[in-house]
């Protein structure tokens, strides 16, 4: 019998390029299509990135990335466009209605690209 | 996986569902409900009638509501109902029915009773071949009933047993206070009076009570008390009381102990419960049950406020006691009286009539020490500081002390945000005084700022954009705001921008302000697609241009719709699509129609003079011009217009934000109307006069309005706020008091100057046209989630799976 090294499984993550920095308006969403997951990404004002699925959980509407992106108590939001309930986008809390939490995904600037992980 | 299933789907069931999910409850819920319609506010059901309001609650995610289902058996041995659906854990909430007295007669058409929306919309058409009506009974719901009748233009009497009305809530004095409020109202009241027969063939006549003789009346309704709808437990072998009732414990276990109760149905310590406060308890206390809590119900407070015929009546605590202090006055028709102990320390409760000032704060203090004189408390008892145990919100049972964490914990800012903490406030409504005195006590400043962002309401900012020349919202948030800015106050100041400078509304950094109807300059629809509405002024249309739409409506397979705005929705078009759209539309001639901005929608008009026979003015050209004028003028809220021939008012005018009614001598201009949720006549501003003088004086009013208004405030409702109402108005902007009217006219004309069409403008500027996208990486692909259906040969959103948690 012979024995295979022991490794443990790291889950790297699989970054996507989704489009150049500059394509993103400041506060304003876009929505990435990455293996058939919609992802919706955000650049604030401060130049921070977000990503963060784009279903709206309360209306089944895949429309988060075409909210008003703000801030709560110093937090960043996006606030859906259908029913307006607001959403962390660090954390993917419904702020309205704790305990709703939206997926949020790694996302990073590579040479003026931003990607996303969805891994 | 536990299997909750609940039957009935009133108040009761609503909240229970609300809580299990809330709450993380992971078994299944479903509801079977008889009525034809998911759950709706009971105690609001008279404002169906009276505004049309729309009473359904919130759909609870995650949760299987089955409608015009009645369960007619349980088998609990077998944990079915219905003979297959099966449960782990049934919970009854079946409410109650309406007690109908056995007279002769009762089965007449034209009898009602006064519990659902069925029943009032059948009381609706009844009434309208009826010129009188009775109710029979005297009590809250009674007197509800008759003042409906009366709204729709009854002749109303009520017919009371007890010698006065409302014998459950108030004493004698305060029921004779009320009668005579009542009756000043002109409806016909006829206390100690039980009825004999309703008389009628087929249809009701009328109602012969013992000693008033006969009633003339072609609508009865019956209000004589309910009764707990306990058939399904009964048959079930359930315990039920002597009276009715299903018989529960403090757990609201019935007598199966996987079998549940709750609400106006279930029976506990000897009380049926006929208040909606208690039945959110006792759903509260059974969902924390099924989730394995131990939560109790131990009785609730019965007290009441409600404001009938627009007679306040509040009763809390007892309703009698050692001593008593009233107070009357029957001129004004105020009766209060406080009932203390013996050794007048203690408050034991009180009756209002006329005025319940008293009771939000009174009614904390029952069983304890009276924190004042009690002349004093009936007077001014707002002056009284709460203590922490007080109980603030009784529908929702929140103390103060609960408030007050909220507060604190959560930095809150304002009523709403103790609503969502708290749920204190969300449900009758009568304890949101008491909310704000407690934010004020704890230090928060609820002024009439916007959001947590601004401090200012929207006039204010209005003034600081236009005095300080301020033209982006950073500069505006930096120098006069915090953070950066929400859903509520970016709009707002996207609307103060376009209003002053009106520049493309997709231009640079106010891009990001608008909401996404804005942003894309089309409606989003309920399945994330959008709808198109091109501007057809005063509803004038040429065939070409009919022809124009109906084949862009066909080459994109849109849902096309004639609105109530006497134009032409087209619907289900996806981001990607509405540039190509709008191309054949604008390259035909047409223009954004603003559907999806807070700005002029539509002056619709009547074909006036040039075809109708009574027309004495030519309405159609002037709705056109009006509509030209005004388009694209951003605004608090949106505005509508009608202009109508003559009198008849076919293009219902009254019901605008301003309204032209046509005269023999030129025009008659009202302003402040609204259909809506809240519908209101419009005024008349201004009479025959000439269209230059129209104009203006619409010019000024518009701008007017703009410059002061709050945000989302329709034109109807700022001016029933605005100090000196009508005349004031006129003075401003007729007479020029305030001397602003050189510069509301300076404005509008600027706007006419430089009105441009968005979507035109849109279509020329690659910059812009680059966020109809799907996806960034993607352009090319569409949102695969969208799907349709065919309804009528026209397409349909398919439903949306709403995630559940
Ligand atoms: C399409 C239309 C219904 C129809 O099929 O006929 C319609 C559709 C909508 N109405 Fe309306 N209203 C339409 C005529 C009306 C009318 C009748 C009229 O204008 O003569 C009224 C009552 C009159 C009034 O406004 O005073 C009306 C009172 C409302 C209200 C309540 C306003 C109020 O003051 O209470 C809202 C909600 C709001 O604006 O906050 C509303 C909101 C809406 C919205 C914008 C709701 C939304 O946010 O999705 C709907 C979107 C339209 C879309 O996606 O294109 N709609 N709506 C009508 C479009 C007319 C048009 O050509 O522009
Ligand atoms: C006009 C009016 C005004 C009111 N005003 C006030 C007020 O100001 N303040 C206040 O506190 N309360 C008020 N109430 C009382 C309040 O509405 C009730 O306390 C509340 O509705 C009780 O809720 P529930 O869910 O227990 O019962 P319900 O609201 O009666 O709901 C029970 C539901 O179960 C359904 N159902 C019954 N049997 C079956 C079956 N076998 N199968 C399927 N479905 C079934 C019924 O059709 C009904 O829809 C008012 C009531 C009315 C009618
Ligand atoms: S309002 Fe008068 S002029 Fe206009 S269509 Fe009606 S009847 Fe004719
Ligand atoms: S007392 Fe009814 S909502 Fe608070």
């Amino acid at each position: 019998m012979t024995m295979t090294p022991l490794r443990t499984p790291v889950l790297e993550p699989v970054w996507e390029a989704v489009c150049p920095l500059t394509d993103l308006l400041p506060e304003r969403g876009a929505c990435a299509l990455i293996g058939g997951e919609q992802v919706a990404v955000f650049r604030t004002h401060d130049g921070s990135l977000y990503a963060i699925g784009n279903q709206d959980p309360f209306s089944g509407a895949y429309i988060l990335s075409r909210g008003i992106v703000g801030t709560r108590n110093g937090e960043p939001t996006v606030a859906s466009p259908m029913h307006k309930q607001v959403f962390s986008l660090t954390s993917g809390a419904c702020l309205d209605d704790p305990g709703t939490v939206i997926p949020t995904f790694p996302i990073r600037v590579t040479m003026g690209m931003v990607e996303v992980s969805v891994k | 996986m536990t299997r909750v299933l609940i039957v009935g789907n009133g108040p009761s069931a609503h909240r229970l569902a609300e809580t299990l999910t809330s709450r993380g409850f992971t078994g299944s819920v479903t509801i079977l409900g008889e009525e034809p319609r998911g759950a709706y506010d009971r105690v609001a059901l008279t404002t169906h009638l009276t505004e049309g309001r729309d009473l359904a609650y919130p759909d609870v995610p995650g949760v299987t509501t089955v409608i015009g289902t009645r369960v007619v058996s349980i088998e609990p041995a077998a944990k079915t109902v219905n003979g297959s659906i099966p449960y782990d854990v049934l919970v009854l909430a079946t409410g109650s029915a309406p007690f109908v007295p056995p007279v002769p007669g009762r089965d007449l058409d034209g009898c009602h009773v006064y519990r659902t929306i069925d029943d009032l919309d059948a009381i609706r058409a009844s009434a309208a071949t009826a010129t009188a009506g009775v109710v029979v009974g005297g009590g809250l719901l009674g007197l509800e009933a008759a003042d409906a009748l009366r709204g729709l233009g009854l002749e109303t009497h009520i017919v009371e047993m007890s010698p006065w009305l409302m014998p459950r809530q108030v004493d004698e004095g305060g029921g004779a206070v009320l009668k005579k409020h009542v009756e000043s109202l002109g409806l016909t009241v006829h206390v100690k009076s039980g009825v004999t027969r309703i008389e009628g063939e087929g249809r009701v006549t009328g109602l012969l009570t013992p000693d008033a003789g006969v009633i003339d009346a072609q609508v009865v309704v019956f209000s004589a008390g309910i009764r707990p709808r306990d058939e399904l437990a009964r048959g079930a072998g359930l315990q039920v009381g002597e009276r009715g009732g299903i018989v529960v414990d403090d757990g609201m276990r019935t007598s199966d102990p996987s079998i549940l109760a709750i609400g106006e149905c279930a029976l506990h310590d000897g009380q049926i419960y006929g208040l909606v406060a208690p039945c959110m308890t006792m759903a509260e206390v059974a969902a924390d049950r099924i989730m394995g809590g131990t939560a109790a119900f131990t009785g609730a407070d019965l007290s009441t406020k409600l404001k009938l015929l627009g007679v306040e009546v509040a009763q809390f605590g007892a309703m009698a006691g050692a001593l008593d202090v009233t107070y009357l006055d029957p001129v004004a028709g105020v009766y209060k009286k406080l009932f203390v102990s013996d050794d007048a320390s203690t408050l034991l409760g009180g009756i209002c009539v006329g005025d319940a000032s008293p009771y939000a704060t009174l009614r904390s203090f029952v069983g304890a020490e009276l924190p004042a004189a009690p002349s004093d408390l009936l007077f001014s008892p707002t002056a009284v500081e709460l203590p922490g145990d007080a109980p603030v919100c009784s529908c929702n049972n929140v103390t103060k002390n609960d408030v007050t964490a909220a507060i604190k914990e959560n930095d809150l800012t304002d009523v709403a945000g103790v609503k969502a903490c708290t749920r204190a406030g969300t449900t009758c409504g009568s304890c949101l005084p008491l909310l704000k005195k407690i934010l004020t006590e704890s230090g928060v400043d609820t002024g009439t700022g916007l959001c947590e962002h601004f401090a200012h309401s929207r006039a204010e900012l209005f003034t600081i954009v236009q005095v300080r020349g301020i033209t982006t919202f950073t500069q505006l948030i930096d120098e006069h705001g915090t953070g950066r800015g929400c859903d509520i106050c970016k709009p707002v100041v996207a609307s103060i921008l376009a209003s002053l400078h009106n520049g493309h509304v997709l231009e640079g950094e106010q891009a990001a302000l608008q909401d996404t109807n804005d942003h894309f300059l089309a409606n989003l629809q309920k399945n994330g697609t959008y709808s198109i509405v091109p501007r057809i002024p005063g509803g004038e249309i040429t065939p070409e241009k009919l022809i124009v739409i109906g084949e862009v409506a066909r080459d994109f397979g849109l849902y096309t719709k004639i609105t109530g705005g006497q134009r032409i929705d087209l619907f289900g078009a996806r981001v990607e699509e509405l540039p190509r759209i709008w191309r054949r539309l604008v390259d035909a001639g047409f223009e954004s129609g603003h559907a999806y901005g807070k700005a002029l929608r539509t002056v619709k008009s009547c074909v006036g003079s040039t075809w109708c026979r009574y027309g004495v003015q030519d309405s159609v050209t002037l709705a056109i011009d009006l509509e030209l004028r005004y388009r694209g003028l951003r605004s608090p809220h949106k505005l509508k217009s009608a202009v109508s021939g003559c009198a008849r008012e076919c293009a219902e005018a009254r019901s605008k934000d301003f309204g032209i009614i046509a005269t023999e001598k030129g025009w008659n201009l009202y302003v402040g109307g609204n259909g809506g949720f809240t519908p209101r006549h419009a005024d008349l501003l201004v009479q025959d006069v000439d269209t230059a003088t129209l104009i203006r004086t619409i010019d000024r009013f518009l701008m007017f309005y703009i410059r002061t208004a709050d945000r989302l405030q329709r034109t109807a409702a700022w001016l029933e706020n605005l100090d000196g109402g009508l005349d004031r108005l006129r003075q401003i902007i007729v007479d020029d008091a305030l001397g602003i009217c050189a510069d509301l006219d300076a404005q509008m004309a600027a706007h006419v100057a430089t009105y441009a069409d968005e979507w035109r403008a849109t279509l020329d500027d690659p910059v812009k046209l680059r966020r109809f996208v799907s996806f960034v990486n993607a352009p090319g692909t569409p949102d695969p989630s969208i799907a349709f259906t065919t309804e009528r040969d026209q397409i349909k959103p398919e439903i949306l799976q709403v995630m559940s948690r």
